[in-house]
């Protein structure tokens, strides 16, 4: 039971509540720098760092830190990580770190760590926390990968820079453009959803009054999303 | 009896307009441009519109046959989109890439958003734009009018805004002697058909002719050649078979006016203060998208309406 429960909330972030395409959460990086897979991976994992580190100290704080500032006080929590991130980023992969440009400071007000936090790191145990950070991030990972190497493909004709089709076709630039990446991403949210539906799930259109971030100061009754 | 009393729903009057008529009086107006594309640029450019057509009619035929909904390939929508992208390919292009053109036409503006009528920007010349920024070698591959080879020619519109230089004179252009894309060239054939399909009622002047005002008036003001300017680029194919997409435009006289203001306007600061040669297709489609604001802010008024009082 209790392994279960761990399990769970793992694979929870993978697919069942994939940040980016069954909550649609930190899109702005998705679009941004999906140019190529790589870039996706270096985003991901980066992103993943801060999520783990970031839940695990959220969570051991979370009944000391007041309730009323605890959104300043995360993002503290959540910007130093993302400085330690971006120093060992820039310091041992200085490529990465170039093709990210602002998007690897800017993790530190992505919405999937921020929510994370809110939702889950603020009310749960510590290596619970983390297991959701780990599930989110490489879900996150996975889809952001997926997308870069769509992107790559059909635009540069490569995957991970080796060239599969830019020899004989000649690549669609617009797909590395941002309508590009507007389209790709809104193709694969479709194809999840239609996914979803065919395994009898409805799509997330709310989390409940138990996760909403405004339950605290939420005077109605009923949700008023349901 | 029973037939005096028949009580029903509206629409009590009908009109024998349909889809499919309109979209053959669009094809024939469109043809005499077509086939003079084909006459001066030779055999491909029938190849390419015959491409572009035939397989934006099969992406529609897949499309209803793949998602169970009811078949719409003989209202000739789709081969009027496929005509009106052909036309905007310069001859030379290669056939898979007009294909995709009508993938992204067919498929990804038109369907994706659904269907007929429900499209946000006009499918043809969203996908010229998007082969344009994929493929801007291919898609500015020019040749000259009869030119026995392939041989890449600057357009006037290049040489009246750009550095490139070019022998051709209003008469020419006029007429259609001039490198372009295969339906583009000559606007007094388009002109023709514009007007055919202003006697039909099929569109409203209003549109084209505020455009190409616009146009002509900047042109004006900056003193370059207006007669060239306006008979030269996408200009006449844009204002008159594109602009004025039922789906796409106001549906007031006061905001189509806007509307065509608005895309003559962006269409000449695109082809005086920017990189791009040719600005009409970008012009149409980011007015494409003001369309439901100019519909809201030009919206008629209800007989007697009166204005609600604030605060109440």
């Amino acid at each position: 039971m209790k392994d279960n429960k761990y399990l769970s909330t793992f694979t929870n972030g993978l697919v069942k509540e994939n940040p980016v395409l069954r909550l649609v959460l930190g899109t702005c990086p998705t679009l941004a720098v999906t140019t190529a897979a790589i870039n996706g991976i270096g985003m991901g994992v980066s992103a993943t760092l801060v999520l783990i580190c970031s839940n695990v100290v959220i969570s051991l704080l979370r009944n000391i830190i007041p309730d009323k500032v605890r959104i300043p006080a995360y993002i503290t929590i959540i910007a130093g990580f993302v400085s330690v991130v971006q120093m060992l980023v820039k310091a041992f992969l200085p490529s990465i770190d170039q093709s990210l440009g602002i998007y690897l400071p800017l993790i530190v007000v992505n919405c999937i760590i921020l929510g994370r936090a809110e939702m889950f790191a603020s009310k749960n145990a510590p290596l619970l926390s983390a297991l959701d950070g780990l599930g989110m991030g490489v879900g996150f990972t996975a889809v952001l990968t997926l997308m870069g190497a769509i992107r790559e493909l059909f635009g540069a004709g490569m995957i991970f820079s080796f060239p599969i089709t830019a020899e004989f076709i000649e690549p669609m630039v617009i797909f590395l453009l941002p309508p590009g990446g507007f389209f790709v991403f809104g193709i694969l949210v479709a194809v999840s959803n239609a996914l979803a539906k065919k395994a009898g799930k409805k799509p997330v259109e709310h989390l409940g009054c138990h996760n909403c971030p405004s339950r605290s100061f939420c005077q109605k009754e009923e949700c008023v999303n349901e | 009896m029973s037939k005096l009393l028949n009580v029903a729903s509206s629409p009590h009057m009908r009109h024998p307009d349909t889809t499919r008529g309109i979209m053959l009086d669009v094809v024939i107006a469109l043809l005499p441009a077509a086939v003079f594309g084909c006459v001066i640029f030779g055999w491909r450019s029938a190849a390419v519109l015959a491409v572009t057509a035939a397989s934006a009619v099969v992406f529609e035929y897949l499309w209803n046959l793949i998602c169970k909904k009811p078949q719409t390939v003989g209202d000739l929508s789709a081969l009027v989109t496929g005509v009106i992208l052909g036309m905007n390919l310069p001859s030379t292009i290669p056939f898979w890439m007009a294909i995709i053109g009508s993938f992204i036409a067919i498929i990804i503006v038109k369907q994706f958003f659904g269907g007929l009528g429900h499209n946000f920007a006009n499918p043809a010349m969203t996908a010229r734009i998007a082969l344009m920024v994929s493929f801007p070698a291919a898609m500015t591959k020019f040749v000259t009018p009869f030119a026995v080879d392939a041989i890449s020619s600057a357009t006037p519109l290049a040489s009246l805004y750009g550095e490139a230089t070019s022998t051709v004179s209003i008469k020419e252009a006029f007429f259609g002697l001039q490198g372009g894309c295969i339906g583009e060239t000559s606007a007094f054939l388009l002109i023709i058909g514009g007007i055919y399909l202003v006697i039909r009622r099929i569109i409203n002047p209003i549109i084209p002719v505020c455009f190409i005002g616009t146009v002509a008036l900047a042109t004006l003001f900056t003193g370059d050649n207006v007669l060239l300017a306006i008979c030269s680029g996408g200009l006449m194919l844009g204002s008159i078979f594109m602009a004025t997409d039922y789906t796409t435009s106001p549906t007031t006289n006061l905001g189509k006016i806007i509307f065509g203001v608005g895309c003559g306007l962006i269409t000449f600061i695109i082809r005086q203060f920017a990189s791009l040669p040719e600005g009409v297709s970008y012009s149409i489609l980011l007015m494409n998208i003001l369309v439901p604001y100019i519909n809201r802010i030009t919206e008629h008024k209800p007989f007697g309406y009166v204005k609600a009082k604030e605060g109440k």
